[in-house]
C-alpha cells in the first residue's frame, strides 16, 4: 500500500561520500601501487628492456638467462640457506626465550628491553656492527687464536665459503627478539587453566609445552612464520651493509640482484625477471597461509 | 529466520482508520513514528521482513524479545544508523527513510551510555548542540534545563570516568533531551546496571515519561521493564512482531503460544491435549484427565478432536482453600520451591508437571497431596499446530 | 624473634627467611613435602642463567660499538674488539660527526642526520594521518567494497618492495617528483600504509560502536566524529603508530638510494658509504661512532617509549 509513496533511494554512489574519498590513497596503494605495480612488472619480465622499459616482447628469454647466470644461483642457494637456517633457529630461540620469560621471572622488563633493543636498529647498523665483530684481525677468530688456540678458523667476512653463515649470525641478532615477543604474546594468549590443569594431571612440564601449548599456539607459530619469511625474502641492506655481497658474489641475494639489475647494471629485464621470481616465492608462502586464515575462517 | 508462522498482527489493535497512510494521519498528528513494510537483510541473512508498526503521538513502546529478534536492529533503522533494505520510515508524517539520524528529530540512549570519554558532563550534552551551531546562549539554556530534570548539575564539570553507572546513564539521557526531539530511542538503557539501580532508573525514566509526554521507543529482554513502562508493548521474534498490545492484554490473552511463554515469570505452565465435549460442556482432555473449560472465552469454535494447547500461570491455579467453585483436581507435590514473598510448588498432574505460586507463608510437604482449581477465564487455549490462540 | 630466642636458642642465629629457604621446618605440624620455593633452586639457576647469557649476547654489539668508539687507532689495532678502552677518546665521535667523508663531501654524518630529520618528520606526520583516516573509514564508515581494498593492500605488504618500486619510479617521475623529497614522503607513506591501516582499523573497531552512533546521532560527520570523537580517544595508539613510522623511515636503506640524490641521501645511506668505503685507511673507531650516531634515534625511541614499541609490533603481527 505504501509503495506508491516509496521515495527515491539516494544514489549509492554518494553515499558515505567523505569516506569514499577519505580512502582514495587507500584505493590508490591497493590497486594502483600494490596489484597494478606488481602487474606490469610481471609483464614487463617477459621484455627485452635494458636502460628503459620497452614493450618487446621475448617470452621467457630473461627467465633463461636468469637461471643461467651463476651469480643468481648463487643468490638463491644464500637465501634457501638463510632462510631456512634463520627460520629454525628464530623459532625455536623465540620460542625457547618466551617460554623462560613465561615463567614468572623477576626483572622480565629488562630481559624483553635487551632480547628486543636490536630489533630497533637498522639493518645497515646491524651489519656494520658485525662486520666488525667478525673482523679476523680483531674480532672473534683473533680473540680466540690469542687465548692459544692458533688454528682456530673463523672468518664469515672474508671466507666465501661462510659467509652467509656470518650474515645470518647477525640477522638472528637483529631478529629473534621479535619473535620472542610474538611468542610470549601467544604463551600470555593461553588461558592460565591449562597450566593449572596439567599441573593437577601432573604432567612435567616440558611436555604440557611440547604437546598442549604449542598446538595451541599454532596459529601464533604461522603467524611468525609468516612474518619472517616475507622478511627472509626481502634480505637485501644486511647484506649491503655487512658484505656488500662479497667476497666476490659469495653472498649475493635476490633482492641485491633485482637492485643491481634494474639501477645499476641498466638491464631492466633481468630486474624485473628476478623479481617476479621473489613475488612468486612470495606467494609460494603466502597464499597457503591466506587460504588457512581468511578462506577457512568464511566457513567458520 | 522463518516468518510464515505466525503474521504480523499489529491490525487488530487498531480501529481500521488507524493503518491509513502516513500523509493523512500526519495532519491529525496521532502517529509519532510509522514503519511501513520495513525489511533487513545482511547477505542472506533476514533480520526484519515486511513490518509494520504505528506508533501514537506520546506513547511509551517497548520493543521486547530476546537477543537477535531484531529489536535492536528495528531501533536502529529508525535512528537511522542502519540502511533498510526495503520499506519505509516516517517520523512526525515525514518520510525520513534516507535522512541523516540527525535530521529526523530523534535522541536515542545506549545500552553502554556511549559517553565521549574525554569530554565533561556538560560537554556531553552540547557536543551534539555545538556541531549544530547553536548560539552559546542557547546551548547553556538547554544544558541547564537537560541537568535540572535529571539532577545531574553537580555533575556537570565532571568526566564520565568519574562517574558512577546509574550518573552515566543519566547523562546518557540527558544527551537525548538537550537535543529537544520528538521521539526518545532507548537501546536496552538499564541492561549494563546492577538490579537495584535498574529498578531505581526505570522509575525516573517512567516519570521522564509522564513529565515530558515525548513518543518514547524502549528495546529491552527484560519483561518486567517492558511491563512496568509500556503504553504497549510489541513482542518480537525471528524479525517478525508477535503481538502489539497493552501490558494487561499481552499478560492476559496472549496471542500465540511463543508470547504466552516469553512473557511471565515463573513462565506459563503448557499442557497438551485435545478438545472434546462432555455434557455438551466443552472440556480438554489430556492423558485421560478431563478439565472443564468453563468461563474461557474462544474466539472461535471449541471443536471437540482438535489438537491444543491448554496455557495456565502459575497464579492462576487455585490451591485448597483459594479454590471459589472451580473444578477440582488433585495433584502431588514435587518439589516446592521458596521465594520468599512467593512459594512455588511444582506438582504432578496427569503425568504433567505444574508450578503454581502460593503465598509465601503456605508450606507443602514433598509427596503431599493438594487439591487444585484451574481458573479458566485466565487460561489461554493455542492450537497445537499453529501456536495461535483459540 | 625475640620471643622465640628465649624458648629456641638454637634459631636465633638465623633469619625466618633463612628458615623458610633452607632447613624444612620439622617442627610445625604442616604439609610433609619441602616448601618448593627457594631463592637459588636448581630451576633457577638454569634459567636465570640461560636467561642471563641470551642477554650478554645480544648486549655484545652494543658493547663493542661503544668501546670501540671511544678508542683510539692505535689502541685498536694493538687489541681486540671486545678489549675496554685504556685512554677515552671522543675525537672518533667529533669525526664521524663532523668530518667524514663520502666521496667528495667531508661534512660528516651531520648531513646524512639532517637529511633523515627532513625525511622523517613529514614522512611521519602525513603517514599516520592519511592511514589513520583510512582505517577510521574501515571501521565505521564500511562501505562497498572497502574489505576488499585493504585485503590487498594487506596481501601487499607481504609483496618484496622489489617488485613495485620500478613502477613507482616511473609514476613518480611522470608526475616530476622523482629525487624529491616529496617523492620519498609518498614512497613511505605507500609501504606504511598497511600496516598502519591495519593498527588503526583494528583500534577503532576495538572502541564501542555505540560511541560512533552517538555521535551521529548528535549530528557530527565523519570528520567531525574524526576530529573531536576518535582522534582524542586513540592518542596511544598514534603514539605507537609514531613509534613504527620513526624507527621504521629512520632505518630504512633502499627507499633512501633508490628514491634521493646524493646530496640527500639520508643517514643509514650516508652511513654505509663512509663504512664501506675503499678509499683510505679504514677508521674503525669512526667506524663504529658513525653506526651508533645512526643507531641513537631509534635506540632512544625504543628505551623511551619501553611497551608501547611492544605493543607496536605485537598489535601488527599476532592478531590480524
Amino acid at each position: 500500500m505504501a509503495k506508491t509513496h516509496q521515495s527515491a533511494r539516494p544514489n549509492q554512489l554518494f553515499r558515505n561520500l567523505n569516506s569514499k574519498i577519505a580512502s582514495i590513497p587507500m584505493i590508490f596503494v591497493a590497486l594502483v601501487i600494490f596489484l597494478g605495480g606488481s602487474v606490469w612488472t610481471v609483464i614487463y619480465s617477459f621484455t627485452n628492456s635494458r636502460l628503459l622499459p620497452r614493450a618487446t616482447f621475448v617470452g621467457f628469454d630473461q627467465y633463461e638467462r636468469l637461471w643461467g647466470s651463476a651469480r643468481w644461483l648463487i643468490s638463491i642457494q644464500n637465501l634457501a640457506i638463510y632462510g631456512i637456517l634463520s627460520l629454525i633457529f628464530s623459532l625455536v630461540v623465540g620460542f625457547v626465550l618466551a617460554a623462560l620469560m613465561d615463567q614468572k621471572i623477576r626483572f622480565e622488563n629488562v630481559f624483553r628491553t635487551i632480547f628486543l633493543y636490536p630489533f630497533a636498529l637498522s639493518f645497515i647498523v646491524t651489519g656494520l656492527v658485525w662486520q666488525w665483530i667478525l673482523n679476523p684481525e680483531f674480532g672473534i677468530q683473533h680473540i680466540v687464536r690469542s687465548l692459544g688456540w692458533e688454528t682456530f678458523e673463523f672468518n664469515p667476512v672474508y671466507d666465501p665459503d661462510i659467509v652467509i653463515y656470518g650474515i645470518l649470525i647477525a640477522g638472528l641478532w637483529q631478529g629473534t627478539g621479535l619473535v620472542m615477543c610474538l611468542m610470549l604474546a601467544g604463551l600470555r594468549g593461553i588461558d592460565e587453566d591449562i597450566w593449572k590443569a596439567s599441573r593437577v594431571d601432573g604432567i612435567p612440564m616440558w611436555r604440557t609445552y611440547l604437546f598442549i601449548v604449542i598446538p595451541m599456539m599454532r596459529p601464533v607459530f604461522i603467524t611468525t612464520l609468516v612474518i619472517i619469511a616475507s622478511g627472509i625474502v626481502k634480505l637485501y641492506d644486511l647484506v649491503v651493509a655487512q658484505t656488500s655481497g662479497g667476497p666476490g658474489n659469495a653472498s649475493e641475494v635476490p633482492a641485491k640482484y633485482v637492485y643491481d639489475y634494474m639501477f645499476q647494471a641498466q638491464n631492466l629485464g633481468q630486474g624485473f625477471a628476478a623479481s617476479t621470481m621473489m613475488l612468486l616465492t612470495v606467494a609460494i608462502i603466502i597464499v597457503p597461509w591466506a587460504y588457512l586464515e581468511f578462506g577457512g575462517r568464511k566457513r567458520g | 529466520m522463518t516468518t510464515l508462522s505466525v503474521q504480523t498482527p499489529h491490525t487488530n489493535a487498531f480501529p481500521p482508520g488507524a493503518t491509513s497512510l502516513p500523509e493523512a494521519s500526519a495532519v491529525s498528528g496521532e502517529h509519532s513514528v510509522s514503519i511501513r513494510d520495513l525489511s533487513l537483510s545482511f547477505g542472506a541473512v533476514t533480520v526484519l521482513e515486511d513490518l509494520n508498526l504505528d506508533i501514537h503521538d506520546g506513547e511509551f513502546l517497548v520493543l521486547l524479545g530476546s537477543s537477535g529478534c531484531g529489536k535492536s536492529t528495528l531501533l536502529n533503522c529508525i535512528a537511522g544508523l542502519l540502511e533498510p533494505t526495503d520499506g519505509q520510515i516516517f517520523i512526525k508524517g515525514r518520510n525520513v527513510t534516507w535522512e541523516e539520524p540527525k535530521d529526523r528529530g530523534i535522541g536515542m540512549v545506549f545500552q553502554s551510555y556511549a559517553l565521549y570519554p574525554q569530554m565533561t558532563v556538560e560537554k556531553n550534552l552540547s557536543f551534539g548542540l555545538r556541531v549544530a551551531g547553536l548560539p552559546k546562549e542557547d546551548i547553556a539554556k538547554r544544558v541547564a534545563r537537560a541537568s535540572a530534570i535529571l539532577q545531574i548539575e553537580p555533575l556537570l564539570q565532571r568526566k564520565p570516568a568519574a562517574l558512577s553507572g546509574g550518573q552515566r546513564q543519566r547523562v546518557a539521557i540527558g544527551r537525548a533531551l538537550v537535543r529537544d526531539v520528538d521521539v526518545f530511542l532507548f537501546d536496552e538503557p538499564l541492561s549494563n546496571l546492577d538490579a537495584k539501580l535498574r529498578s531505581e532508573l526505570r522509575v525516573e525514566i517512567k516519570r521522564l515519561h509522564q513529565q515530558l509526554k515525548n513518543t518514547m521507543i524502549y528495546v529491552t529482554h527484560d519483561q518486567i521493564e517492558a511491563l512496568t513502562l509500556a503504553d504497549r508493548i510489541a513482542i518480537m521474534k525471528s524479525g517478525v512482531i508477535q503481538q502489539l498490545a497493552d501490558p494487561v492484554t499481552i499478560y492476559n490473552r496472549p496471542k500465540n503460544k511463543f508470547v504466552a511463554g516469553f512473557i511471565g515469570s515463573p513462565s506459563m505452565n503448557f499442557l497438551d491435549g485435545e478438545l472434546a465435549e462432555e455434557g455438551g460442556r466443552p472440556v480438554f482432555k489430556t492423558n485421560g484427565v478431563s478439565f472443564l473449560l468453563d468461563g474461557y472465552s474462544a474466539s472461535e469454535p471449541l471443536t471437540p478432536g482438535r489438537k491444543v494447547v491448554l496455557g495456565v500461570r502459575p497464579e492462576h491455579i487455585k490451591v485448597d482453600a483459594d479454590i471459589a467453585g472451580e473444578e477440582i483436581h488433585e495433584a502431588i507435590v514435587d518439589i516446592e520451591e521458596p521465594m520468599g514473598a512467593d512459594n512455588l510448588i511444582w506438582l504432578k498432574l496427569a503425568a504433567h508437571t505444574l508450578s503454581v505460586r502460593v503465598g509465601g507463608a503456605r508450606r507443602y510437604a514433598v509427596g503431599s497431596k493438594v487439591r487444585l482449581g484451574f481458573d479458566m477465564t485466565m487460561a489461554s487455549l493455542f492450537d497445537a499446530a499453529t501456536e495461535e490462540r483459540i | 624473634m625475640a620471643n622465640v630466642s628465649t624458648f629456641d636458642t638454637t634459631s636465633t642465629v638465623v633469619t625466618d627467611a633463612a628458615v623458610l629457604a633452607t632447613t624444612p621446618s620439622r617442627a610445625l605440624e604442616g604439609p610433609s613435602g619441602r616448601k618448593p620455593k627457594r631463592r637459588l633452586s636448581r630451576r633457577n639457576i638454569i634459567l636465570y642463567g640461560t636467561l642471563g647469557l641470551a642477554a650478554l649476547y645480544y648486549l655484545l654489539p652494543l658493547y663493542v660499538m661503544v668501546v670501540t668508539s671511544l678508542k683510539g687507532m692505535p689502541e685498536i689495532r694493538m687489541g681486540n674488539v671486545f678489549s675496554p678502552p685504556m685512554e677515552i677518546t671522543f675525537e672518533p665521535w667529533v669525526k664521524a660527526w663532523a668530518e667524514a667523508c663520502t666521496g667528495l663531501n667531508c661534512d660528516g654524518l651531520s648531513r646524512g642526520f639532517w637529511n633523515s630529520v627532513r625525511i622523517l618528520l613529514p614522512s611521519v606526520v602525513v603517514s599516520i594521518f592519511i592511514a589513520s583516516v583510512s582505517g577510521y573509514s574501515l571501521a565505521n564508515w564500511r562501505f562497498k567494497g572497502s574489505e576488499l581494498f585493504f585485503s590487498i593492500l594487506i596481501i601487499g605488504a607481504f609483496i618484496p618492495y622489489q617488485v613495485m618500486i620500478y613502477p613507482i619510479v616511473i609514476i613518480l617521475r611522470e608526475i616530476g617528483i622523482y629525487g624529491t623529497l616529496t617523492g620519498l614522503i609518498i614512497v613511505h607513506t605507500i609501504f606504511g600504509m598497511p600496516i598502519l591501516t591495519l593498527l588503526f582499523r583494528n583500534y577503532f573497531t576495538s572502541l564501542p560502536e555505540e560511541l560512533f552512533k552517538a555521535a551521529r546521532i548528535d549530528g557530527a560527520g565523519f570528520w567531525q566524529i574524526y576530529g573531536r570523537i576518535m582522534l582524542p580517544m586513540a592518542l596511544p595508539i598514534f603514539v605507537v603508530a609514531m613509534i613504527l613510522q620513526v624507527t621504521g623511515i629512520w632505518n630504512d636503506f633502499l627507499f633512501g638510494v633508490v628514491f634521493t640524490r646524493p646530496d640527500s641521501y639520508p643517514m643509514t645511506v650516508q652511513l654505509n658509504n663512509i663504512v664501506n668505503s675503499v678509499q683510505g685507511v679504514k677508521e674503525y673507531n669512526v667506524n663504529m661512532a658513525a653506526t651508533l650516531l645512526t643507531g641513537a634515534v631509534p635506540l632512544i625511541v625504543y628505551f623511551v617509549s619501553g611497551r608501547l614499541f611492544v605493543r607496536g609490533i605485537a598489535a601488527g603481527a599476532v592478531k590480524g
